[in-house]
């Protein structure tokens, strides 16, 4: 967005109007996202931030508008797009019959990765222990973590996470951070919503997109 | 870090997993066949137990109770995926969606259409059933409820995102399921005179055919527009 970079934008929104129960939530929105940026989707509630998101990860569709990967449109290359994305919903995608293990086993080879080691992966994310519990017996920020485990483990550039923060505690939420800033150095780009703050990303690095709420 | 799974592999992995949770789950399987169960078992209580009247309306019965009990139990096929956020990740997913669909939609013909097709013997000597449509009654349940789980599909997913789709999605596949009763029923009515059944077989085979080969693509389809 901000950043000048020469190279070709990971994802780009191109005049994205949405609109919800016959209001406004953004109109005619565009901007850039390249390898390297960490995009915070800013707004009061209700502003259409997790609409942008879907809209983003192709889940819902804009009133009008469109998006591009790689200078192509993500209708046109689906399949190429959602091997490059990793999309967390406020929703976790976490079964509570299921332990902690086996969700993230699932969702892993559902991704289509096969070559992991569950246990360390949990481990990252402070779960050692807990492989074997159900994730319906685990805490609100241990169900979490349970979902994020995931992003120790991909090799896609774009991510959408939406309030990847929430009910982790402080220690958690810089652990995230810097693994976000691991991901960006390395040619990925994040694009998130928190209403947390965070310490260790901030303004020159973080880029923000605002969205205010329309009364129309 | 390795990509390169396959589509069987991805499908048994769905597979296994639907599998597990049901097992973990146990109503789940049992409500719709106590359901079917009771039912019939209604039935002689209800109409008497004069043999020849019962023999009479046996399949019908049969098949209707089956065709109700699937339909029960159609709509946790893609409820609690929807509520949890797992059918987002699986609409994400890089494989392709109807090979996802395809193993849901068998997990939940394996929970709730086996064990129908194995009690029904029994509830067929309750009600009187000749013994020579046994067979044409199991197996146009073998081959009609796999029909019914596919085609119901294809309406769970179109109505997975209202509240309360229920009544909606009854309007909308009981039409599409009544093709298979009168074909089912007819043929074990003709099993019952000795006739030759194979004619009525066929046709539910062409629509298992049918609707394995384009169900899936619909029911992708449908998840996508009501995710939206």
């Amino acid at each position: 967005m901000t950043q000048t970079t020469s190279t070709q934008p990971l994802v780009s929104a191109n005049n994205l109007t949405c609109i919800r129960e016959e209001r406004v939530l953004f109109d005619e929105l565009s901007f850039d996202i390249h390898p390297g940026d960490i995009v915070q989707i800013e707004g009061p509630n209700g502003a259409g931030k997790t609409s942008l998101l879907r809209i983003l990860a192709g889940l819902s569709r804009p009133y009008s508008g469109d998006t591009s990967y790689l200078g192509k449109s993500v209708h046109r290359c689906r399949d190429e797009f959602n091997e490059d994305l990793l999309y967390l919903g406020h929703l976790a995608g976490v079964k509570s019959e299921l332990t902690a293990e086996e969700n993230l086993n699932f969702n892993l080879r559902i991704s289509g990765y096969d070559d992991h080691n569950t246990t360390d992966i949990l481990a990252k994310v402070n779960l050692s222990g807990f492989e074997e519990a159900l994730a319906g017996h685990l805490s609100a920020g241990q169900h979490r973590r349970t979902a994020l485990a995931r992003l120790w483990h991909t090799n896609c550039k774009i991510w959408i996470l939406d309030e990847p923060f929430t009910a982790i505690d402080k220690k958690g939420v810089e652990e995230l951070e810097r693994l976000f800033i691991e991901h960006a150095n390395n040619g990925g780009c994040v694009i998130m919503t928190t209403h947390q703050d965070m310490s260790l990303i901030t303004e020159p690095r973080l880029t923000k997109i605002k969205l205010e709420y329309q009364f129309v | 870090m390795n990509r390169g799974i396959s589509y069987t592999s991805a499908f048994m992995t769905l597979l296994k997993r639907d599998l597990q949770i049901a097992v973990r789950h146990r109503g789940d399987i049992f409500n719709p066949l106590l359901f079917f169960i009771i039912v019939v078992t209604l039935f002689p209580l209800g109409i008497g137990p004069e043999p020849n009247i019962l023999t009479r309306v046996a399949p019908g019965i049969i098949w209707v109770a089956a065709l109700l009990a699937s339909m029960l139990s159609l709509e946790r096929l893609f409820k609690a995926d929807f509520s949890d956020g797992s059918l987002e990740q699986m609409l994400l997913s890089p494989q392709p969606l109807p090979i996802l669909v395809l193993a849901k939609v068998l997990a939940h013909w394996i929970l709730t259409g086996v064990p129908l097709i194995l009690v029904s013997p029994l509830l067929a000597v309750l009600l009187h059933l000749e013994s020579s449509s046994y067979v044409a009654l199991m197996a146009t349940l073998a081959l009609g409820t796999p029909v019914l789980s596919l085609l119901g599909a294809i309406g769970v997913a179109l109505t997975v995102g209202l509240r309360k789709g229920g009544v909606l999605l009854t309007l909308l596949i009981l039409p599409l399921y009544i093709p298979v009763l009168i074909f089912a029923t007819s043929a074990i009515d003709a099993a019952g005179m000795n006739l030759p059944y194979d004619g009525q077989l066929a046709i539910i085979g062409a629509m298992l055919v049918g609707s394995l080969i384009m169900a899936p693509f619909a029911i992708g389809a449908s998840l996508r527009v009501s995710t939206n």
